[in-house]
């Protein structure tokens, strides 16, 4: 039977997963028919095998967590997933002054998934119920003796010490990112906005109408927003990423050229971007640059222009802007890195370039260029997509704006993805077309990183300079 | 011999002129650089009761005050000073609570192997991959059960800071798998349990890497405006400084608040910058690591 597992996971993934449950299942059948009557027992009553057996802290938990389970799904859950096909259906009315509240969609809809998550833990947990009583029943049958209580529990500092360690984190992302994710995902398919406010009103389930929605080009839908705001993202990202990471490099090869004295006051004073709190600078320069910042006013009142420059008001100037803008935050990093990059190239490379007759320029095509490239593939991929997602800088510069009544939704003509979203979630409170956008985020953000990872020269050939 | 010479001197003639050239374009970059800081500094000493208080087209005040940072510093006036007390508070214990989460995670994945490991790395990774925006409603919702919004916002975001950090274990996960194995191994055999090589062992030998968690969890939640602006929504007592700021500044912006913000600005700078300037080292070390390592 392992065999056969193992020459289904060669062939196919799916395949294997489902024959690992089959496994699984019959693991569970012939647990039960061989079983002694405490594992038996311990099918209904969770931790009744191992508590027999002198297992205290396992048998112990393990009953909590039934009781536990069975409290929850009485008390909270089972009302609660009981609804979540509908997202409740009794209106909140007003009799006179008092208000009756009705259900809540929004905490059916997340107490609902909760529950779920929770249910599919218990059913685990069971499973490790069971696969603890077939462990105990073999080894004592073996004549073995069972691990003492003490030692079950020393061995979560040793052994078992992952399960000690990740118990928290784990159980933080799920609260807080994991649960609301999921929660997000469900509410791309209902109708939940401005006019369907829990508690005072319902929200449900609307399928696919949000996504149609998103694409359709018509007057009410958001597909030429959609479309322009993506087109500016995927467009900032590529600008964002590539002009500092060369501009970033030609800056480290100034500043560690042989003969430049002070290379650490260079470095400090670039470096100090990076400490400044960002909200700090890019405001500031955001303020700069306003029709009555310091640049216009300075050249207004030197006559050197009629008509104060509008920065932020042109749609095609403040994306270039933006553009510069970045480059000044994004220097430091991209600096520091190649620096540190460009002091582990071997330079018997250089030797060997420069007895060939290889003049600089060549050298920096040649041998700098593609070692950095190299090294640094994934990083720019992950520079790439953080782009995608760069909130501070466009939102502190521009909040996304000039506005424009071609766009829909408040969009405006520098928003990235990330920034319209999060208008969409604040001032327009649109939860159903925020979701809708963070999943297209989503796909966006994955794709990119699939395609990109599997075209890397270091992931392709992990030998290449070695 | 002669021709020689003279091929030398053309030479380091050649490299002092590209010298030169260097030193005016790193002489032009550094003024660039500088120079919003340098504005924000001069502008912050502009008094909004003697000269005007938003934006001019001069720099260098006519006559340098303090009236700006007087402001600050009234309790009666503004809520300056508990925005900053609200902000180090925070940037405190996240910092460390931050740092002992995701060294908690990166020694769990690096130094052991346990059945599902590469699959929770790989789905975290993909959960990276969902904008953290998308999921504010929920997370205000559910902080607010808790009663950590508005009032409770402090403990509400360093909560929400540190519940997810779990999934930045990159770089000192990196960091962790440069050390040799052969370590571990020795002290399994002198009989030194896991929770021991972890506290005892790895954790010593991971200072630098320690310092740049540190660092940089300590440096975010200054930075930090959205989900600050949105738990604490409405309740100016709770906010930090970056919320309070940014809101004079895009609110207030003729009433000379503009100044304000720039004094309000540099003395929160100054401390961070000089925190950074002295740790500049480990984070240099921790971000070429990180980047290098993918």
């Amino acid at each position: 039977m392992a065999n056969a597992s193992q020459t289904a996971k060669k062939k196919n993934p799916v395949a294997a997963f489902f024959s690992a449950i089959g496994a699984d299942f019959r693991e569970i059948g012939t647990t039960f028919a061989k079983g002694d009557a405490k594992t038996r027992m311990s099918y209904v009553v969770m931790g009744y095998g191992p508590i027999r057996r002198g297992q205290l802290v396992k048998g112990f938990s393990l009953l909590a967590t039934e009781i536990f389970f069975i409290w929850y799904m009485i008390n909270f859950g089972g009302g609660y997933l009981s609804k979540l096909g509908t997202l409740g259906t009794i209106e909140t009315t007003k009799k006179g002054r008092k208000t009756i509240y009705g259900d809540n969609s929004f905490l059916i809809l997340l107490y609902g998934l909760l529950t779920l998550c929770i249910i599919a833990a218990f059913i685990f947990v069971w499973r490790l119920n069971v696969r603890e009583n077939l462990v105990e029943q073999t080894k004592l049958a073996q004549g073995r003796k069972l691990p003492t209580n003490k030692k079950v529990l020393a061995s979560l500092l040793d052994e078992n010490f992952d399960k000690t360690l990740l118990l928290l984190p784990m159980l933080g992302i799920f609260v807080f990112t994991v649960l609301p994710i999921i929660f997000m995902i469900c509410v791309a398919f209902t109708n939940y906005d401005k006019t369907h406010q829990s508690p005072t009103h319902l929200f449900t389930w609307v399928g696919m109408e949000n996504f149609k929605n998103l694409f359709s080009f018509g007057s009410n839908g958001f597909g030429s927003t959609f479309g322009a705001v993506l087109a500016w993202t995927l467009v900032w990202a590529l600008l964002a990423t590539f002009i500092d990471y060369f501009l970033g490099i030609l800056v480290a090869m100034l500043i560690n050229k042989k003969g430049i004295r002070f290379k650490k006051v260079w470095r400090t004073i670039l470096v100090m971007t990076i400490a400044v709190p960002q909200f700090v600078s890019l405001l500031y320069i955001s303020k700069m640059f306003a029709t009555d910042g310091l640049v216009n006013e300075f050249l207004l009142a030197h006559h050197l222009i009629s008509n104060a420059i509008p920065f932020w008001d042109n749609p095609t100037l403040a994306k270039v802007m933006i553009v510069l803008i970045n480059i000044w935050v994004g220097i430091p990093y991209l600096m520091l890195i190649a620096t540190g990059l460009l002091m582990n190239i071997p330079e018997d490379l250089y030797e060997s370039a420069r007895i060939d007759g290889a003049n600089n320029r060549q050298m920096f095509f040649n041998i700098t260029l593609p070692y950095i490239f190299f090294v640094t593939g994934p990083f720019l991929l992950t520079q790439f997509t953080g782009n995608l997602n760069n909130f501070n800088v466009i939102y502190l510069l521009t909040q996304g704006g000039p506005t424009s009544t071609k766009l829909s939704a408040n969009a405006g003509h520098t928003d990235l993805l990330v920034t319209w979203l999060y208008k969409m979630t604040v001032n327009e409170t649109n939860y159903k077309m925020a979701a809708c956008i963070g999943i297209m985020v989503f796909i966006v953000t994955a794709v990119i990183s699939l395609i990109v990872y599997n075209m890397l020269p270091s992931v392709k050939d992990e030998e290449g300079f070695q | 011999m002669a021709k020689n010479e003279k091929k030398y001197a053309s030479m380091s003639g050649k490299r002092r002129a590209g010298n030169i050239a260097t030193y005016i374009l790193l002489v032009i970059i550094s003024i660039i650089w500088l120079f919003p800081f340098y504005g924000i500094v001069m502008q912050s000493f502009r008094s909004y009761a003697t000269e005007y208080g938003g934006m001019t087209p001069y720099i260098i005040p006519k006559s340098f005050s303090l009236d700006n940072y007087k402001f600050l510093f009234d309790t009666t006036q503004s809520n300056y000073l508990k925005w900053y007390g609200n902000t180090v508070l925070i940037a405190f214990i996240t910092a460390f609570l931050q740092t002992a989460v995701v060294l908690c995670v990166s020694y769990a994945l690096s130094r052991m192997r346990f059945k599902g490991r590469t699959l929770l790395m790989r789905f975290w990774l993909v959960l990276g991959m969902f904008p953290g925006f998308l999921t504010m409603i929920c997370m205000y919702f559910l902080l607010k059960n808790m009663g950590l919004t508005q009032e409770g916002a402090i403990p509400g975001l360093i909560l929400t800071y540190v519940a997810s950090s779990g999934m930045g274990y990159y770089v000192v996960k990196g960091y962790f798998d440069t050390m040799p194995k052969a370590l571990d191994e020795a002290a399994r055999i002198d009989g030194a349990s896991r929770a021991q090589i972890f506290f005892q062992m790895i954790l010593p030998l991971s200072k630098p890497i320690i310092i740049y968690q540190l660092l940089t969890a300590f440096m975010a939640p200054w930075c930090d405006y959205v989900f600050a602006s949105y738990i604490a929504f409405g309740h100016d007592a709770s906010y930090n400084v970056a919320v309070g700021l940014t809101r004079w500044v895009w609110t207030n912006d003729y009433q000379g608040y503009f100044t304000r913000f720039c004094a309000g600005g540099v003395l929160v700078a100054i401390p961070v910058t000089i925190l950074f300037m002295c740790l500049q080292k480990y984070y240099v070390e921790g971000v070429t690591g990180g980047a290098v390592k993918g």
